[in-house]
């Protein structure tokens, strides 16, 4: 299988270990992910005024670049550019004026009619390729560690438009988690958000309710977080040195995306992952669960 | 807190600025509370989401916009989630926002980003960061 694929900004760059990672495992599992020719950035949050048409135009772009290289789907690995792009699309479909209104002012050889459906890549890998599959092609278990599967808010909400999970109780990550053999967490804020853009203006807001959130999964046992938005994982991460400062006792916990903890359970070459990158260093854990290996020295999936 | 009600205030081109940017009739909310409940960033707001809601209710837009809470709002959307009654708060806050920074400028400037910051953020925080935070 291949599917039209939309990076966004942060994975070609400052997220690239999710990037590779997501290509590299989707690639292992016969669903090839192939960038689209044409896109640009998806504007990393979606415009919320109802006389903010102009921002809408970015992420229509890609849209529309997607329908004009004749793709029917459009993947997307970041949760926010996911969300963007599907709230777009949605506000599109729903309002024939918005529509015509960015048809007539990008002017491209064709209108765009709301004909692409945009995914996120969680969804293909348990609808298309199948938890089964996935199974199939993981070593059993991720070494023992216990994942606390982090949703955030733009893989959730709103339900009615994103249409990915349940909301309240999502457990699309944790299924695929456990379909490799993983143990994963329960516990409470996992789909709360991380504080996105306010660590820009107000890091202590942020701190706080990353906190808490990353409390909770230490609480509930977890080894690591698995998290699926580069924003998300950078407040989650980068925010734990002013954590340590400010919670007397808090020990850190590595912040993986989920495509980083697939392609190692997979004993697949995890070179361009980028861990170095990390503010809380990922090694020391993962390498005692035994999932940091040269792809030669481990037996892959079952016989 | 002491306010003066009039049918001005009630009625004032804010009130209606308000539920025309953000397509929402504030109407329709009866102070249940549960955006305030489940809004994760309450706790460092001055004013509370429900309350936000109450002073635009109640004509005194302005004393919503002064908030330091709307520039804490981190559009997550569980408050709309949550609402029972379909408001979405989210929008109410862009809103708000934007009326501000209309009045008052930008609430963010690149010189007031530490320089070591500006190069560790992924770039999605400031694209989205300068969406809600300058016009």
């Amino acid at each position: 299988m291949r599917f039209a694929y939309f990076p966004g900004c942060t994975l070609e760059t400052k997220a690239i270990g999710f990037d590779r990672s997501a290509r590299q495992v989707a690639g292992e599992l016969d669903a090839d992910l192939v960038t689209l020719q044409e896109w640009n950035c998806c504007g990393a949050t979606f415009p919320l005024s109802t006389d903010n048409l102009l921002d809408i135009v970015g992420p229509a772009r890609n849209l529309v670049s997607a329908a004009e290289a004749g793709e029917s789907t459009l993947v997307v690995a970041c949760a926010t550019c996911f969300n963007v792009l599907r709230r777009t699309n949605h506000a599109l479909q729903q309002n024939a004026d918005a529509l015509e209104k960015i048809n007539l002012f990008m002017e491209r050889p064709a209108d765009y009619a709301g004909q692409v459906q945009v995914r996120h890549l969680l969804d293909i890998f348990d609808h298309e390729v199948g938890l089964e599959e996935i199974a199939k092609k993981s070593r059993p278990g991720l070494g023992g560690l216990r994942v606390a599967a982090y949703y955030g808010c733009m893989l959730l909400r709103p339900a009615n438009e994103i249409a990915l999970d349940d909301p309240e109780r999502p457990d699309i990550m944790d299924r695929l988690f456990r379909a490799m053999g993983a143990e994963t967490v329960e516990y409470p804020h996992r789909g709360e958000c991380c504080g996105a853009y306010l660590t820009v203006r107000s890091p202590d807001a942020s701190m706080e309710i990353t906190h808490r959130i990353l409390a909770a999964a230490i609480r509930a046992g977890a080894d690591v977080i698995a998290t699926a938005c580069p924003l998300c994982q950078f407040n989650l991460d980068w925010l734990q040195n002013r954590m340590a400062q400010a919670y007397a006792g808090f020990q850190k916990i590595p912040v993986l995306y989920f495509t980083q903890l697939m392609g190692l359970a997979m004993g697949l070459d995890a070179t361009g992952y980028d861990f170095e990158k990390h503010y809380v260093d990922p090694r020391p854990v993962l390498r005692e669960a035994g999932l940091l290996h040269t792809p030669s020295t481990v037996a892959v999936g079952r016989p | 807190m002491r306010v003066k009600l009039s049918r001005e205030s009630l009625e004032s081109d804010l009130v209606r600025l308000v539920e025309e940017i953000s397509g929402e009739d504030l109407s329709t909310c009866y102070q249940c509370g549960k955006c305030s409940a489940g809004c994760p960033v309450a706790g460092s707001m001055d004013i509370l989401p429900s309350q936000i809601i109450r002073l635009i209710q109640l004509g005194l837009v302005e004393d919503a916009m002064a908030s330091e809470t709307i520039w804490l709002c981190a559009a997550c959307q569980t408050c709309y989630a949550r609402c029972p009654k379909g408001v979405d708060l989210t929008r109410v806050m862009e809103a708000l926002r934007e009326l501000a920074m209309q009045e008052l400028g930008d609430s963010l400037q690149v010189a007031q980003i530490a320089p070591c910051d500006l190069a560790e953020f992924p770039q999605q925080a400031f694209v989205a960061g300068f969406r809600k935070y300058t016009q």
